[in-house]
């Protein structure tokens, strides 16, 4: 029987609510195997799938786990995810993973790995070191070397071995599953009535708690009917939405900003699932691959380094795209990455003449009347300038 | 409590003879800065944790040190204007004030501390060590230099261990960035008899310190190893590690501290010397600048003595054994970044401030926690819980910042210290520690 988008986006909101991890916890009872938590903004997911585990992606507890035990390890100045994140750990809502890997994101994320030594010695765990030289021979054989670590001790905490032909495996579906995400950008940003984003995120989220290949298969389901499904169209401003890439909104945040009158065309929500902007060599080493791909085919992002002054002219460039009106800086409050990224991009959006509007959030920010009052500013506004 | 001493100035600070040499030193590199415009001399901004001083001196480079200005700016009262001007211009109120303030001043004519305008950087060697600000604090600068950056990443202790592959990381990109940058920089050649000629005297000088920094094992401790320990890493944390200046002045804090043990006096104030000790204590993190003296105060007035401190290590953990070594020139610079204590990993300040406690016969551990810096205040609450459970001695909590003055609360500070120390006597008293 065939879903309808409501339904699909209901079945995902589901998944999104389960702070039980109840899909990922079947997974493995279905004999799946293991599973591995990662948090943002990148991890090699290949990587933990060819050693026989579910990648998990772990992004704190929005706004319906009632944050206790998690404050208590971390002072007011520090952003939210973590807490949450540990609140999860400590409440034991992630005792069904097998391992966590925490990417070099910042210093939270980073120390966080440290506190997880401590408070759960018993799991693997790994820091994800990733190369901010993008030389191949520099960079690229540290990462690859890092890749090999990471690869041999997930093949010890699950019994399968990364071979080179399970990873050029891997690499595969996950070459399919960006694919299949960046279609649905696409559909979105094209025909935005059609793929609201709300929908669309709602949809890219389940991604963290299904196994890939049910993903893959989730995001053409939902590409598919959205195509075929009538929906009016409204006089809406396009927008992109920046600075959203760790701790994610909220998703009454991402619907009040469409309810006050906004596309949301592009955003860089859960990067993770479309990282590389070009698929990994398909044939030889499939370490190298990965790794070369890291360093060549990175998508500009906050947390990494830019040996340019690259990232607000590719912001530029992602507005010009998306045929954007204005850019929307959404920043999870004490985010260092986004917070002190944004006074380069603002610089290059005045140089180029392209509107934005800034707020702060946290994912369990629950007021959003004053938000959608902004936003549903500058999208009248926006709308009068191009009038005018 | 410290007495003051009958003929000084009650506003006037005492300082030693160590502390007026030191002074005397950073005015000489804040001249040496503002003096580049009529020598010529190339310029490199770099940050503490994981400079490459030795190297950069090997090219006849002096470097710029954006979070010395900052600290300093911050000391002498004008870090609120800088960091008003930068938010004015669009930086959130959430982030390093450390980062505002170099921005506020850079806006306002680069006015350096000293009250000198401070040259351009004609280049910017990010050392990317144990902070992940540093990395969005040069992106944010190479918008104002247009100068050439120079990015050096230092792998993460994250296990507590440096392994060969990220040793040779390091090597890598010293021999294939840094230098090559460096030697394009300045029209030099790489002179590698130079850099083992500056890490030999480097050596020389860590020796010292870490004969400074254990004295205070002694009872009563001959230094403050936090409030004095800023004075006393200056030096080797800025422009003169690697230099004959460098050494000369470790070697003449050393006998003045030395001194001090054979004298049985205990460690100098600016009200003059502390001669009551009444607590010993381990701080970590790193301390308020724009009320230094006021929060001094509050240690010194209850006779409380930091006897070792984990900021003092941000830009080496000499005190565990690390020297650099001139027949490793790369190698060792390599282990230096790697080394820094922000590179370390939780578990690792755990294990180093238990060690502290224990070592330094501490009567407990303060931790200062402050909002501009994530890379030492994420996690620092359960640091508190781990080492109180190892140690046995009461930890306690204060919150300020680096040089934003409106996130320092003297009277709640102040509060928290005397209840802090009250639970520490009532602890002593119980018999819980040495």
């Amino acid at each position: 029987m065939t879903r309808t988008c409501q339904e699909i986006a209901a079945y995902s909101e589901r998944l999104y609510y389960d702070l039980e991890f109840g899909s990922c916890k079947a997974w493995k009872e279905d004999g799946g195997g293991h599973c591995v938590g990662y948090m943002p903004v990148y991890a090699p997911r290949e990587v933990i799938h060819a050693a026989g585990a579910m990648p998990v992606g772990i992004v704190g507890a929005g706004d319906w786990l009632e944050v206790i035990r998690g404050d208590a390890y971390y002072q007011s100045y520090l952003c939210h995810i973590p807490r949450s994140t540990v609140d999860l750990a400590v409440t034991g809502r992630l005792e069904f993973l097998d391992g966590m890997l925490f990417p070099s994101t910042c210093d939270v994320i980073r120390n966080l790995s440290g506190m997880w030594q401590m408070l759960r010695p018993e799991t693997y765990s790994r820091y994800v070191d990733v190369p901010q030289n993008f030389d191949p021979e520099i960079g690229g054989r540290f990462w690859e070397h890092e890749l090999r670590e990471l690869a041999r001790e997930l093949g010890e905490v699950t019994g399968t071995e990364v071979t080179d032909a399970r990873l050029r495996a891997s690499i595969k579906l996950f070459d399919e599953n960006r694919a299949v995400v960046n279609e649905m950008y696409a559909l979105r940003r094209d025909q935005p009535h059609r793929a609201p984003t709300s929908e669309v995120y709602l949809v890219l989220r389940a991604g963290n708690v299904v196994d890939v290949e049910t993903h893959t298969a989730l995001v053409r389901e939902y590409i598919d009917t959205a195509k075929a499904t009538d929906r009016p169209d409204m006089d809406n401003s396009r927008v992109v939405i920046v600075g959203t890439f760790c701790e994610q909104p909220p998703l009454g945040l991402i619907k009040s900003i469409e309810r006050s009158g906004c596309f949301v065309v592009d955003d860089d929500m859960l990067l993770v699932s479309r990282w590389f902007t070009a698929d990994p060599a398909p044939d030889g080493d499939p370490f190298g691959a990965l790794a070369r791909a890291f360093v060549d085919h990175t998508v500009p992002t906050a947390v990494m380094y830019s040996p340019t002054s690259g990232r607000g002219k590719a912001l530029v460039e992602r507005v010009r795209r998306a045929r954007a009106e204005g850019v929307i800086f959404a920043a999870p409050s004490f985010c260092v990455p986004a917070l002190l990224d944004q006074p380069m991009l603002v610089a290059e959006l005045d140089r180029e003449g392209i509107p934005y509007t800034a707020f702060k959030y946290s994912e369990n920010t629950g007021q959003f009347g004053p938000i959608r009052e902004q936003t549903g500013t500058f999208a009248d506004t926006m709308k009068l300038w191009s009038a005018a | 409590m410290a007495p003051r001493r009958p003929d000084v100035d009650p506003t006037a600070a005492v300082k030693d003879r160590s502390m007026q040499r030191q002074k005397e030193l950073i005015a000489s590199y804040y001249d040496r800065l503002a003096a580049v415009p009529e020598t010529g001399e190339k310029t490199v901004a770099t940050f503490v944790p994981g400079n490459l001083t030795e190297l950069l001196l090997s090219f006849d480079i002096v470097p710029i040190l954006p979070e010395i200005n900052a600290l300093q700016s911050g000391m002498r009262q004008k870090s609120a204007g800088y960091i008003n001007e930068a938010e004015r211009m669009g930086h959130s109120e959430d982030v390093c004030t450390y980062v505002k303030c170099d921005v506020g001043m850079l806006a306002g004519g680069n006015i350096g501390p000293t009250g000198k305008i401070l040259p351009a950087a004609d280049m910017l060697l990010l050392s990317y060590t144990g902070c992940f600000t540093f990395m969005k604090w040069f992106e944010l600068l190479r918008e104002e230099y247009k100068c050439p950056t120079v990015f050096l990443q230092t792998p993460y202790q994250a296990r507590g261990e440096v392994t060969p592959e990220m040793r040779q990381y390091m090597i890598e990109q010293l021999k294939k960035v840094v230098i090559p940058s460096l030697e394009q920089l300045t029209g030099k050649k790489f002179d590698i008899d130079r850099l083992r000629e500056a890490l030999t005297l480097s050596a020389r000088a860590e020796d010292d310190l870490v004969a400074v920094l254990e004295s205070a094992k002694h009872r009563p401790s001959p230094i403050d190893s936090y409030f004095g320990g800023v004075y006393y890493i200056g030096p080797i944390f800025t422009a003169f590690r690697g230099t004959q200046e460098g050494c000369d002045y470790y070697a003449m804090l050393r006998k003045e501290v030395e001194q001090r043990i054979a004298d049985g006096r205990g460690p100098t104030t600016p009200e003059g010397d502390l001669e009551d000790e009444r607590f010993r204590l381990v701080v970590e993190g790193p301390p308020n600048w724009t009320n230094f003296r006021e929060f001094w105060k509050m240690f010194y007035d209850e006779g409380a003595v930091v006897v070792a401190s984990t900021y003092t290590k941000v830009g080496g953990l000499y005190d565990r054994g690390f020297r650099h070594d001139p027949s490793d020139p790369l190698g060792t610079l390599a282990d230096y970044c790697l080394g820094c204590y922000t590179n370390l990993s939780l578990p690792k300040r755990v294990e180093l401030l238990s060690d502290y406690v224990n070592e330094y016969e501490a009567d407990g551990f303060l931790i200062n926690s402050v909002k501009s810096c994530a890379s030492f205040s994420a996690g620092q609450l359960l640091i508190l819980r781990e080492v109180e459970e190892r140690t046995g001695r009461a930890g306690g909590f204060i919150e300020s910042d680096l040089v934003d003055p409106r996130y320092f609360s003297g009277a709640n500070i102040k509060n928290r210290i005397e209840s802090y120390l009250q639970m520490v006597d009532q602890k002593r008293s119980a018999g819980v520690t040495s």
